[in-house]
């Protein structure tokens, strides 16, 4: 959107047409929208707009039924399978219950990823994974086991998990969702340093209006109506400015 | 009460004075009677009502009736839902043939060292899947080789070829019963803990993490319990054999009178190599069948802990299924090739 992001011709991730149904019924028609290099980008909905279907088509697990999902220009969802591969090692992934594998210690969690896409000597991917768990506030917390986390420890660690490769691009499915409102908050500081520090860009799908207004730079919202996306811009500029359906979604129904 | 209303009644109202204490009974009658008027075309005047009766009643009946919301309820014929089942299970043969495909592919990474998974985790099945099943497999093997030695000894008694009943628990038990017991105890415990497994893991989301990272999970989930059954069934299937005999011994020398030498020898005598191999490929096969069983229902579990549930009913059906249908090939197909 802005100048400063337009030098590559290229739009870092660029959504065309998609349409995604199940069956018979269509979730969402027509999503058109760019999401620029390090922005945080919003994707915002009621209960049951589309907003975690559309989480699964942009990290290749739910293929579009038209449309695709565009990468500096690479079509993830026509691209042979080891350039989609490729592609979708760009991407971290944070599912909405963290999605930790239960059987392995949080160090292992996160040592996984690099141990099967790196070569690096096992002092080494130690070190990383200790650097990562500390990174988000979990040092320490190594041999722990996944069910014996808070769920608030369990996102932070997935979150350390999904950063293991270094990502260009994270996805995080309802980062709030089960936290406090304090633990919510420190969790989308995080998110916001991660994006200052490493210029990760972010799409955050989410119904949290306090996360939603406070980190966002870009958004959509999903209309369960028409079932469709309303470009929406800046949260706060629309929540002042913006389509009636996205202020009314955005003050509880005040407006 | 219907009949009165029905006697040209234009208006209805209820009184509620004295009433001291009132719960959810008078507001299902009361919507009930809104139902009726409304058919009727009858005022109703629920002004007399307490107040927070009043609120809860125009709160319930504020949102009409959803059509969508009852579909449920509508109940279908038996004949119907066979139909139904049939189709069902005709729909689910690619995906299943799918899956084995994807195990056999992921052999072929093994076998070429491309297999992504951890040594550690063949053994923690290993160990889960064999130790901890030898006192059940203990239990129901002996009996099952008492039943035998019983049985036989009772209808070769009247030829008056006792010792007889060494060949029948021996070869009975190494060449069939051992592997059929132990795959159906191994079905119960660790087919349904397999589907549960997977399934706990599709519902948090565990599988999507593995495939958005582009690790297979059959690779990483699938092989390494196909391969400690394969190991461990067949090490099992021998372990039930010997105990079968032992109860075939117990039953021999307690109540018909056959010496341990006796019974050991004709043992010895009855058992051949080839039986051993036959009893290790049905329990390899089983063994194979039960991961697979297993895998497949937990990877296609739904995302709701009722889907778990079921993935783990269904696990242990399949393979049941399956076993069965092996072991008679089996035993068809060895019988003709005279082994």
């Amino acid at each position: 959107m802005t100048e400063a992001h337009a030098t590559d011709d290229k739009p870092f991730i660029e959504v065309r047409a998609l349409t995604m149904a199940y069956g018979d019924f269509v979730v969402q028609h027509d999503l058109d929208f760019v999401v620029n290099q390090g922005d945080i980008f919003v994707v915002m909905g009621g209960n049951g707009c589309g907003k975690s279907t559309l989480m699964r088509a942009l990290i290749g697990l739910q293929e579009p039924t038209h449309g695709s999902v565009f990468y500096s220009g690479e079509d993830l969802w026509r691209a042979a399978p080891e350039a989609r591969q490729r592609l979708k090692r760009r991407l971290g992934v944070l599912f909405q219950g963290g999605a930790l594998w239960s059987s392995l210690t949080l160090a292992e969690n996160v040592a996984l990823p690099l141990s099967e896409y790196t070569d690096l000597p096992a002092a080494r991917v130690d070190e990383i994974v200790s650097f990562k768990l500390a990174l988000v506030g979990l040092a320490g917390f190594e041999e722990f086991y996944p069910a014996e986390l808070s769920g608030g420890m369990k996102k932070r660690a997935a979150l350390a998990r999904a950063m293991a490769l270094d990502p260009d691009i994270l996805v995080i499915d309802e980062p709030s969702s089960g936290l406090d409102p304090l633990t919510a908050r420190r969790l989308d500081e995080l998110i916001v340093e991660l994006r200052d520090s490493l210029g990760t860009t972010i799409v955050v799908v989410t119904h949290e209006l306090a996360s939603i207004l406070s980190i966002g730079n870009n958004s959509i919202y999903l209309d369960p109506e028409t079932h469709t996306m309303i470009a929406t811009g800046h949260p706060q500029v629309a929540l002042k400015s913006g389509h009636p359906k996205v202020r009314h979604f955005l003050t509880r129904g005040e407006t | 009460m219907v009949e009165t209303l029905d006697q040209g009644i234009h208006r209805l109202r209820f009184d509620g004075t004295g009433l001291a204490a009132w719960d959810s009974g008078l507001l299902t009658f009361v919507a009930g009677v809104t139902r009726l008027c409304a058919n009727r075309g009858i005022a109703i005047d629920t002004g007399g009502l307490p107040n927070g009766a009043q609120r809860l009643l125009s709160m319930a009946l504020a949102v009409p009736e959803q059509k969508v919301a009852l579909r449920h309820a509508e109940g279908q014929g038996m004949l119907a839902q066979v139909g139904g089942a049939t189709i069902e299970f005709f729909r689910s043969l690619p995906l299943m043939l799918h899956f084995l495909g994807e195990i056999f592919q992921s052999f072929a990474r093994l076998l070429t060292g491309r297999a992504h998974f951890r040594g550690g985790d063949v053994w923690r099945e290993i160990e889960e899947v064999g130790p901890r099943a030898l006192p059940i497999v203990f239990v129901i093997s002996f009996l099952v080789g008492l039943i035998l030695a019983y049985l036989g000894a009772d209808q070769l008694r009247l030829v008056g070829a006792q010792i007889f009943i060494a060949d029948l628990v021996a070869i009975g038990m190494v060449r069939e019963i051992g592997a059929l017991m132990t795959g159906i105890i191994v079905a119960g415990r660790t087919g349904a803990a397999f589907a549960a497994r997977l399934g706990t893991m599709q519902v948090n989301d565990e599988i999507d993490a593995f495939r958005t990272l582009g690790i297979s999970a059959i690779d990483f989930l699938v092989l390494p319990r196909v391969l400690a059954l394969m190991l461990m069934v067949p090490l099992l299937t021998l372990y039930a054999g010997f105990i079968g005999m032992l109860a075939g011994l117990l039953v021999s020398v307690t109540i018909f009178d056959i010496g341990v030498y006796e019974y050991y020898a004709e043992v010895l005598r009855a058992l051949e190599f080839k039986h051993f191999m036959v009893g290790l490929s049905k329990g390899t096969v089983y063994g194979a069948m039960i991961a697979y069983a297993g895998c497949l229902r937990g990877m296609q579990c739904g995302r709701s802990a009722e889907a778990v549930g079921r993935a783990a009913t269904s696990a242990v059906v399949t393979a049941i299924l399956l076993i069965t249908i092996a072991a008679s090939i089996m035993t068809i197909v060895f019988y003709q090739l005279d082994i």
